[in-house]
């Protein structure tokens, strides 16, 4: 944890982080052209299928963020670790602004390829329902004061819990969104499309791990600066 | 007795077969071309492709900057407590 020396070496190791993000960011962009040009047409849906290559990343990323939330939630609650905290509020966020790029992706693609922005099926309602649990997460730290944190833990379990329901959804009922197996079987069906996937997949699970060590770094700061008030109010 | 075995039979017929009848489409008794398709099935693709790319980085690159912001002023105010703290010794 911090100390009186955490302010230039939050600085110092912004500068680090942000090397890498613009790195992960400009392959991003530069790649993500390159990947819809070449990557075969479906045949039914056209152009549009193509948003297959930030939708499911970006569901990939929500659900890693939720993966941290919720071990790291666990460790909080009953290990009682502290650092395990910044962590758990980290992907918490993350999951919401994942979740966020897969909700509008989502309906972007649906209007064109089922002519309406949302259903009410098992799938969509599902996602959405997880997204607002993690939105409340945020809000209960954000507004429940002292000792919310503990609050906060229990949601993000119960959230974590939700996540394979919500993923198995599409082949536990009938919905109409595609089920998992269109993933799973990429390689076979369309194997052209496969290694754009593959790269558009990484990048988003990299562009994850770039922004939670920022915004682990932010909370750990946080920390820093409450220590520092509490020292001054003992004095 | 065989003519109420043929009822029977039709009348079975009739149950079998109405859900289907009732289910069926209507048929289509003359070609539509594309141009008189219904809004909704004319939108082009192209659109909403760009627009989901832009969110995307519109999303993240907003992230970023409340990270940045936020840390700037978790580091402002940890400056301002660290040279008050720095002056009271003194």
């Amino acid at each position: 944890m911090g100390g009186q020396g955490t302010t230039a070496e939050g600085s110092i190791d912004m500068r680090k982080m942000f090397v890498p993000l613009l790195v992960t960011v400009a392959a991003m962009f530069a790649a993500a052209p390159v990947m819809i040009g070449r990557a075969p047409l479906e045949s039914t849906m056209g152009l549009i299928q193509k948003i297959f290559y930030y939708h499911v990343p970006s569901w990939m990323a929500m659900y890693a963020a939720i993966a941290v939330c919720g071990v790291a939630s666990a460790m909080y609650l009953f290990k009682g670790r502290a650092d395990a905290d910044d962590y758990a509020v980290s992907g918490a966020e993350l999951a919401v602004l994942f979740g966020l790029i897969g909700l509008v992706t989502g309906p972007l693609w649906g209007r064109k390829a089922w002519g309406v922005w949302w259903q009410w099926d098992a799938r969509l309602t599902s996602a959405l329902l997880l997204e607002l649990i993690f939105v409340a997460y945020l809000m209960v730290r954000k507004f429940g004061g002292p000792g919310s944190e503990k609050l906060a833990a229990a949601t993000a379990l119960f959230g974590t819990a939700t996540a394979p329901f919500v993923y198995k959804s599409v082949d536990i009922w009938r919905t109409v969104h595609p089920n998992t197996g269109v993933v799973r079987t990429l390689g076979s069906s369309m194997p052209d499309a496969a290694r754009p996937f593959a790269l558009s997949a990484i990048a988003f699970i990299l562009l994850f791990g770039v922004l939670l060590t920022l915004r682990v770094r932010l909370a750990r700061q946080q920390h820093a600066l409450d220590e520092l008030y509490l020292a001054e109010e003992d004095r | 007795m065989t003519v109420r075995r043929i009822v029977m039979a039709l009348w079975s017929i009739v149950l079998v077969s109405a859900p289907s009848l009732a289910f069926q489409p209507p048929a289509q008794d003359e070609f539509v071309p594309v141009t008189d398709l219904p809004a909704g099935d004319q939108l082009p693709a192209a659109p909403f492709l760009i627009a989901a790319y832009v969110f995307v980085w519109l999303a993240v690159m907003l992230y970023v900057w409340t990270i940045w912001r936020r840390l700037n002023r978790v580091e402002a105010d940890m400056r301002t407590l660290e040279q008050r703290q720095h002056g009271a010794r003194r």
